[in-house]
């Protein structure tokens, strides 16, 4: 590590760098399961579609040599799950928090199953542009190495939050999530709405899972994941349901992911696990800080199970 | 253990009347095993074909699963030791079921009850091991039973999502965990894998007799048995149920819903955290990230598939306990990888839930599920 150069600047510069690198699968499932819970039903099932996506990805960049097709993979094969989540839970008394679980468990399974032969080989990875090059200092190249997938994402957060307001089916979309009386007595199936949003949302979160195995670690094993897909689900109730909440919470959950690895660097070793739970006990005090027995978490989707 | 718990019913000051529930319960008892029957066999059906079209024999298949599970007496004692855990994890979710809450941090409480009862351990070292076996088993109750006991505080003040909430907590013990493991209570002699000291040979709590099954199978059955009595045989339960039913007529007729949640969510996470230290006592001997294998989550699958009834946790949790023994099985005999066991959990758990469905439709109508 050429450490002397800049000395306890690598802490700030480390952070930036994993708040963007560490940050695009929370911003792509957040943005997902946004659109799933606004939509009125909570898919706890995205950290099973993160690891089948990332599993997908992989196999298919090495199989094709064309990472964007992995990419692709992984967004149809987290459309495919969604759907199964949707279809399961429209089925009457079925409770869609216990079907999230239970995809969970059968995503995560199925994508070590299939991903065995794929621990390996190595495929080929997704570009990256360089908005470093103005710099001599290895680790501001480092950290501004900024892959596609990222920009995507950010640009991905306003449309989102342009779309929830302005469009038709934004606005299909909060009202089965707020009244699914109000939408069908505006004559649309509550249910194919719910399908559309969780497939959709599971589209996202198959694509933040491509960018763990093709970008950042950039391998496919068993480790991958190591619960972010739940942490999005919870960055979106930190968000308060709002992509362009959504957005900044995941560059938040990032930075505090990647403050651990970077004291490490620089010798703090110790709690290094409780940085790395972080974003976990920041979602539970926002909770706690912000719900109250007498109302609803403001800005939440009134048909959402966590909130009656 | 848990039948200290009979005490809180009293408190709760409701006249013992005649049980409604008895004669419904056993009207649908037939349902009850029918139905998550047929959606076991159904599972199991998919997962053959799943496994023929990686060109295995699906018969081959469930003859290993069979024998790997309760083929052999050697294979009947892996599954009951694996059972064992279950058993107390599943009764984390089942117990709060009761009132209507979904936990699923049953992990969480686990490896909370694993630290706890390795810390009361090695700090009485010096005392006589059934002194020290007693305080592993009091220490990990509360532990885990503060845990999960923390989600339903945070629920009954807060209004907190209980599902949420004990999941995140799942993250932040096994980062409590992994932190105390390679820090403070870290043994220096553990290398590759930092754990703490181990808990002392002579305070294991070794195994049932002429059989290679550790006594934590009989906590667990202990548990199971305390809990349905808990449930179905004391006022305190039937409060429970009530308050299950319908909270808001539980407050009419007085019930302190609170104290019922606190209480309740207490001897949850208790069982989970005695899994935890069953597994410190009787199989790892000390406290590291092995503890992590997953017997939290398997055991939401046990309790969804007992339908929340803590007596029918036992036989479903040896099921389970049988299906994960024969994974080693199918691995050698097969060459299916060792995620299979945890891909049939996931389509046995998604036609457990989809045949919530069918519920109405058979007749007897439930008062909830």
């Amino acid at each position: 590590m050429a450490d002397g150069t800049i000395g306890l600047w690598t802490v700030p510069l480390a952070v930036l760098g994993g708040a963007i690198r560490v940050s695009t699968p929370f911003l792509f499932v957040s943005l997902g399961e946004c659109i799933t819970e606004r939509a009125g039903r909570i898919n706890l099932g995205l950290e099973g579609t993160l690891v089948m996506g990332a599993m997908s990805a992989y196999g298919i960049s090495y199989v094709t040599g064309s990472p964007w097709l992995g990419v692709l993979a992984a967004g149809i094969t987290g459309a495919l799950l969604g759907a199964l989540h949707a279809g399961i839970c429209s089925l009457p008394r079925v409770n869609d928090i216990a079907v999230g679980i239970a995809l969970m468990l059968f995503g995560t399974g199925l994508a070590f199953y299939l991903g065995k032969p794929l621990i390996e080989p190595s495929a080929p990875h997704l570009p990256a542009i360089d908005f470093g090059w103005w710099s001599d200092v290895a680790q501001v190249r480092a950290a501004l190495r900024i892959n596609v997938l990222f920009l995507i994402g950010v640009a991905l957060a306003p449309i989102l939050y342009w779309a929830f307001r302005t469009t038709r089916w934004g606005l299909l979309i909060r009202t089965a999530g707020e009244s699914a009386d109000a939408a069908r007595a505006m004559g649309h199936s509550v249910l194919m709405i719910r399908l559309r949003a969780t497939m959709a949302g599971g589209f996202l979160a198959g694509i933040g899972g491509s960018f763990l195995s093709l970008f950042y670690p950039g391998s496919w094993n068993e480790g991958l994941s190591s619960g972010q897909g739940i942490t999005a689900v919870a960055l979106v109730i930190f968000a308060r349901w709002d992509p362009m909440l959504c957005l900044w919470a995941s560059l938040a959950f990032g930075g505090a992911a990647a403050l651990g690895p970077a004291l490490q660097s620089v010798g703090v070793t110790s709690g290094y696990h409780l940085f790395n739970a972080a974003p976990y006990i920041l979602t539970l005090l926002i909770m706690i800080i912000t719900c109250s027995p007498k109302r609803n978490l403001s800005g939440a989707p009134a048909e959402l199970s966590i909130t009656r | 253990m848990t039948s200290e718990t009979a005490d809180p019913a009293q408190a709760a000051g409701i006249a013992p009347a005649a049980d409604p529930g008895f004669l419904q319960r056993h009207g649908g008892s037939i349902e009850y095993v029918l139905i998550p029957g047929a959606a076991l066999i159904a599972a199991l059906g998919v997962f053959g074909g799943f496994v023929a079209l990686f060109g295995k024999n699906p018969l081959d298949l469930y003859f290993y699963m069979y024998y790997g599970a309760f083929g052999t007496w050697f294979s009947w004692q892996n599954t009951l030791t694996r059972a064992a855990p279950l058993i107390l994890t599943a009764l984390c979710t089942a117990l709060p079921a009761q009132l209507g809450m979904v936990i699923i941090g049953g992990e969480g409480a686990l490896l909370i009850g694993a630290l706890c009862a390795t810390s009361a351990a090695l700090a009485l070292q010096a005392m006589p091991p059934l002194v020290v076996q007693f305080s592993m088993v009091g220490a990990g109750m509360i532990g885990g039973g503060l845990w999960i006991m923390l989600a339903g505080a945070l629920r009954q003040y807060r209004g907190v999502n209980e599902t949420i909430s004990s999941l995140l907590l799942v993250y932040i013990a096994l980062a409590v965990l992994n932190h105390l493991v390679e820090g403070p209570l870290r043994d220096p002699a553990s290398l590759n894998k930092p754990s703490t000291r181990e808990i002392g040979a002579a305070n294991m709590i070794g195994s049932i007799p002429g059989t290679d099954v550790h006594w934590g199978l009989l906590f667990g059955v202990v548990a199971a048995v305390a809990a349905y009595i808990l449930i179905y045989h004391t006022t305190f339960g039937f409060a429970a149920r009530v308050a299950g039913g319908n909270i808001r007529a539980a407050k009419i007729v007085g019930l302190s819903v609170g104290k019922l949640i606190l209480s309740i969510c207490f001897l949850a996470g208790a069982c989970a955290g005695l899994a935890g230290m069953v597994e410190v006592a009787a199989v790892q001997g000390r406290t590291n990230a092995n503890l992590a294998v997953g017997y939290g989550f398997t055991g939401i699958l046990v309790a969804f598939l007992a339908r929340q009834n803590p007596l029918a946790v036992i036989p479903v949790a040896i099921l389970l306990g049988g299906i994960g023994a024969s994974g080693g099985l199918l691995q050698r005999r097969l060459g299916l990888p060792d995620a299979s066991v945890q891909v049939l959990q996931g389509i046995i758990f998604i036609f457990v839930l989809a045949s919530d469905a069918i519920y109405g439709r058979i007749g007897f109508l439930k008062g909830r599920s």
